[in-house]
């Protein structure tokens, strides 16, 4: 585009045409902003054409967006029912960033309501579906975002990571899915699950535009308290030095039974395409990951007992119709305003956190926290990263998992103990299952060290073949 | 029978802090603006933003404790008070609960001539809430968001408040404290200064505590009395009947004079604190508490004690004086211009204190200057006007803001000292009234003030006193 | 579940409407039944943490060690009221309307 060989809205225009194509069977997208789109396109030719060089990263390429980051003018819903209607009267803060770089932005992607699932099935929209296989889930709960970008519905997408929401789905699904360190990227204008976790980080094509993605989001924002007045380093200056003598950490804690066995084998390869890199192996130990499921659901479910209360039928959203008073108007809508998980989570967090138990539960998860992010402390004395699987399976049928809520939660048994931690970890393709499915390699990093996990990526990736497999969605 | 009870009450205070702008939000925090017009995302709370603390709110609360002898903690945070209503547009209020700001400092009362410590437990910042109107909108209640995410300071006193008395001794202390920093403007009317009170009763001698209750919605001193002394009557008449005292809160009607049980709000009181993710802990240094005590005004105390020192006022009159800012200020302008402190606190005491109270302003607020009231009193010692007609004077004065010797030179009250003039007055009166002259004559001689009072009347105070007695006295003999 | 995750947790009915009043959720019947067995089991697979003996652990809110974030004390970024309005299920020209409360109902 720079060489000025294809225009922004050539780019724009196939990608909608590829929404047309293909959409009706992946429902990636629960919003398009087409007008948006080509406003944007329009706007970032005119660029392209008056200026010489200098161009912002993303000058006229169009990004998809998880439907909880608000964009002024365009329908926010976390693919809840409760927030029905509601137009965002503001910008996220990755929003403007994205703006200032010169984005197009075409249309906002499915989740699991509110962020709170690991399929997208928990959406109370649609079911989104893994482009390698209709019949699977996507993951979650960025399904939409990772999905649009598999498909080819857009160039790159965000997405959205409080227990493993980027990295999950972009394994399933066979792309590059990155969680940055907590405080790299602002989340004001991040519709809130768990604020103590949550992070926005991108979804892409290739390690490459990760890097690129990341440039673009990374900042300090006097908005976000717990955003880190840190220098943004560009995130591809690492891409493409040696990693030989990297010392990558494996934590046995990772390779548990019960694992699909084609996954774990992917990995071990993984790991070795590593050592004949010239990476040193080193066995670690991450001694209290088994507890992270437990402690992490209690600390997400209290802050979103929380964070979701706002939305009680008074300031926007879903109100009943003839309510009686106001606790009955309260009540019903938020009954019937969110989704069973949601429910679930709200009432799991409002019981931890209620007279009584907050030191048996809450504060205990804190504690457990503690030992977790020392665990990785520890680690990264001796290691440069880590390396583990990021799912314990492949993608799983569609309705598999949705009876018994406790098997969906370990399903994120990988990737949770890095939210609470809060450092990076990037997910990236490392092969396929038996059965064809995309299988993910999961690399953790020190606090803000992504570029030492982008590096790594990258070298994986340029060794091998995989990201440049595409699915057939016939 | 209620002799034998004594009262137990611990208040708690919720003071707006006058910053510009809101605790987690740029928003202004400025009174009486149309409903919701001072909003943003932030104190709406939409979804997706996150608060960012307000340093000078901050200072203020640092202010505070420092004046109130308070320890501040090393480190401090905030937590999320979780409960549902209208106006709490996040569905939770941040707070601060287990690590307030500051811990155990003190203020003193001084009633009936004995001073009493009054213990605090605590000092802690939060953000207001908005307002709910529910009158006049049939079976729907209004809410106006424009209060929302104002500062404010909760003040928590230990239960060492023993008659509603001293609870309102102490409230009118903790306001005095607060507008001398001038970070509040401690108006209960208006609500920039709030009291709750929790009150139980026991026999006295018996150490353990009652059964209390929370007495709210009391918006002004008067109402904070009324409704004490009603509560503490009903707990005692309760206790006595043999009934048990139920732990509830209660809404001072002041209507009806009473308190009334709201139980409906009881059943739900779990908040649920957990500490606040969106805001990082604060660390108030030694440094910065330092920098802040620098800066801190003389406090009413220091100032009390020091006029008694430096101006030998009685104790009385110092309490007096510095019982607000501007009248200390007011106070001290006056000394400055003429060194006569004792006879500028009667003033103050009386005429001028008198107007202020009748206006319901604070002197600041008046037209007059501290040299007018210390330029009026110097013409009294001068023997420019007479005692009787400075009160002419002052009145003039207060009223219109002018300068006393315009006043007087524009009236016409300048004192009559020539003998010459005021004998003609005198000679007048001694003729107009041969039986008192007579009865003087014959020994009467406490008529001599009635004379003296006849001359006043006819020069309309201006004749001077001292002349006219002497006059009168030799006209007589 | 693995009979090594601690004793059972049962979170009976009466708990369960009680924390649905406090999360403002009018749960159905079979709701209450459902969540009653899931937070249960969740519960007691939470009950694992108890393994770890934590008595001398500093609890962790923030992962990372930030400190004393503020903004100066200026005014900014009120919006029109329309706009501040705009969402609202219901409303007068000026104000935000609910139903109203009901004390001592």
């Amino acid at each position: 585009m720079r060489k000025r060989e294809i225009t922004s809205k050539e780019i724009t225009e196939s990608v909608f045409a590829r929404i047309d194509q293909v959409e009706s069977k992946v429902r990636a997208y629960l919003s398009l902003t087409d007008e948006r789109a080509y406003t944007q396109a329009d706007r970032a030719d005119k660029a392209i054409q008056s200026s010489k060089e200098d161009f912002p990263y993303l000058l006229g390429i169009p990004v998809a967006i998880k439907d909880n980051m608000c964009t002024e003018g365009v329908r926010v819903t976390c693919a809840s029912k409760i927030l029905q209607g509601f137009i965002a009267p503001y910008n996220a803060k990755v929003i403007n960033r994205l703006e200032e770089n010169g984005y197009v932005h075409t249309g906002m992607t499915n989740m699991d309501e509110f962020a709170m699932g690991s399929s997208t099935e928990n959406s109370s929209c649609q079911v989104t579906k893994n482009p390698w296989d209709i019949n699977r889930v996507p993951g979650g709960s960025s399904g939409g975002s990772v999905a649009a970008v598999t498909a080819d519905e857009c160039i790159a997408a965000l997405g959205s990571d409080t227990g493993g929401s980027i990295r999950q789905p972009a394994a399933l699904c066979g792309v590059v899915g990155l969680k940055p360190t907590y405080g790299r990227v602002s989340r004001y204008g991040l519709v809130a699950f768990a604020s103590s976790l949550d992070q926005i980080g991108p979804i892409t094509k290739d390690v490459t535009d990760c890097a690129i993605m990341l440039n673009v989001i990374s900042c300090h924002d006097p908005k976000d308290s717990t955003s880190v007045d840190l220098p943004v380093p560009d995130y591809t200056r690492e891409l493409g030095r040696d990693i030989k003598g990297m010392k990558l950490g494996i934590p046995g804690e990772y390779f548990i039974s019960g694992m699909e066995p084609s996954v774990e084998k992917r990995v071990r390869e993984a790991i070795r395409t590593y050592e004949n890199l010239g990476a040193v192996i080193v066995d670690i130990a991450l001694p209290h990951t088994e507890y992270a499921v437990a402690a992490y659901y209690i600390i997400a479910t209290a802050e979103a007992s929380s964070n979701l209360a706002r939305y009680d039928g008074v300031k926007y959203g879903y109100r009943i119709k003839d309510a009686g008073d106001l606790l009955e108007m309260y009540m019903k809508t938020r009954d019937e305003g969110f989704g069973p998980e949601v429910k679930r989570r709200i009432m799991l967090g409002t019981y931890v956190l209620s007279a009584g138990y907050y030191d048996a539960y809450y504060r205990k998860a804190q504690q457990v926290r503690t030992l977790i992010k020392g665990d990785f402390d520890k680690a990264f004395e001796s290691v440069d990263a880590i390396l583990t699987p990021t799912s314990p399976t492949a993608a799983f049928r569609v309705g598999e998992k949705t009876q018994d809520p406790l098997q969906m939660y370990l399903s994120d048994i990988f990737t949770i103990s890095v939210n609470l931690a809060g450092i990076p970890g990037i997910s990236i393709p490392c092969g396929f299952t038996e059965s064809g499915l995309p299988v993910g390699l999961q690399i953790l990093g020190k606090h803000f060290d992504e570029e030492k996990i982008l590096q790594a990526a990258y070298a994986y990736e340029q060794a091998t073949e995989w990201h440049k497999k595409k699915p057939d969605i016939d | 029978m209620r002799e034998r009870y004594e009262a137990v009450i611990g208040l708690e205070i919720h003071a707006q802090l006058k910053t510009l702008s809101k605790i987690f939000c740029g928003c202004s925090t400025k009174f009486g603006a149309p409903p919701n017009t001072q909003t943003c995302p932030v104190c709406l709370g939409l979804p997706g933003v996150l608060p960012v603390l307000n340093k000078e709110a901050v200072n203020y609360t640092i202010m505070m404790a420092l004046a109130t002898h308070c320890n501040i903690e090393e480190s401090c945070r905030f937590a999320r008070k979780n409960y549902f209503y209208p106006d709490l547009p996040k569905g939770y209020q941040i707070s601060q609960y287990e690590q307030p700001l500051a811990k155990g400092g003190y203020v003193d009362i001084a009633l009936n001539g004995n001073v009493k410590r009054i213990g605090l437990t605590r000092i802690h910042m939060e953000e207001d809430a908005g307002k709910s109107i529910h009158e006049g909108s049939g079976n729907t209640s209004l809410v106006d968001l424009n209060r929302a995410g104002v500062p404010l300071i909760e003040i928590v006193s230990e239960p060492d408040i023993r008659s509603p008395e001293e609870a309102v001794e102490y409230l009118k202390r903790l306001r005095e404290v607060l507008r001398y920093l001038e970070i509040c403007d401690g108006n209960m009317e208006e609500g920039s200064f709030r009291c709750d009170a929790n009150v139980s009763v026991r026999p006295f001698g018996d150490h353990r505590y009652g059964t209390k209750t929370e007495v709210k919605n009391m918006n002004s001193f008067r109402f904070v009395h009324k409704a004490l002394e009603f509560e503490i009557n009903r707990q005692i008449d309760a206790v006595e009947e043999g009934d048990k005292i139920i732990q509830e809160t209660r809404l001072w009607d002041t209507n009806r004079g009473v308190t009334i049980s709201m139980r409906s709000k009881e059943e739900a009181h779990d908040y649920r604190y957990f500490p606040e993710p969106d805001l990082v802990p604060l660390d108030v240094s030694i440094e910065w508490q330092e920098e802040i005590r620098k800066k801190l005004p003389e406090l009413p105390d220091e100032k009390r004690d020091r006029f008694i020192r430096e101006y030998s006022i009685p104790a009385y009159d110092a309490e007096v004086v510095t019982s607000s800012k501007a009248l200390a200020y007011f106070f001290e302008g006056c000394v400055k211009e003429y060194n006569q402190p004792k006879v500028i606190s009667n003033w103050i005491m009386g005429d001028l204190l008198r107007e202020l109270k009748l206006a319901g302003i604070d002197v600041d607020e008046s037209l007059l200057k501290p040299y007018q009231l210390a330029g009026m009193i110097k013409m009294i010692d001068n023997g420019v006007i007479s005692g009787k007609i400075a009160k002419t004077v002052f009145e003039e004065m207060y009223k219109t803001g002018k300068d006393p010797d315009a006043i007087v030179k524009e009236k016409g009250l300048v004192q009559i000292k020539d003998e010459s003039e005021i004998r003609g007055f005198v000679e007048r009166v001694i003729s107009e009234n041969p039986k008192e002259v007579e009865a003087y004559r014959g020994g009467k001689e406490r008529l001599l003030g009635f004379f003296v009072g006849q001359v006043m009347k006819l020069t309309g105070g201006k004749a001077n006193p001292a002349v006219v007695n002497e006059l009168m006295k030799k006209k007589l003999s | 579940m693995p009979d090594n995750w601690g004793s059972r947790m049962n979170i009976t009915k009466e708990e369960v409407e009680h924390v649905a009043k406090l999360a403002r959720l009018a749960l159905k019947a079979e709701e209450i039944d459902q969540f009653s067995q899931q937070l249960s089991d969740i519960l007691t697979y939470a009950g694992k943490l108890n393994e770890l003996n934590t008595n001398d652990v500093e609890p962790t809110s923030h992962v990372l060690p930030v400190k004393n974030i503020m903004r100066e004390d200026k005014v900014s970024g009120s919006i029109e009221r329309e706009k501040a309005l705009i969402n609202a299920p219901d409303r007068t020209e000026e104000f935000f309307r609910v139903p109203k409360v009901i004390e001592n109902a």
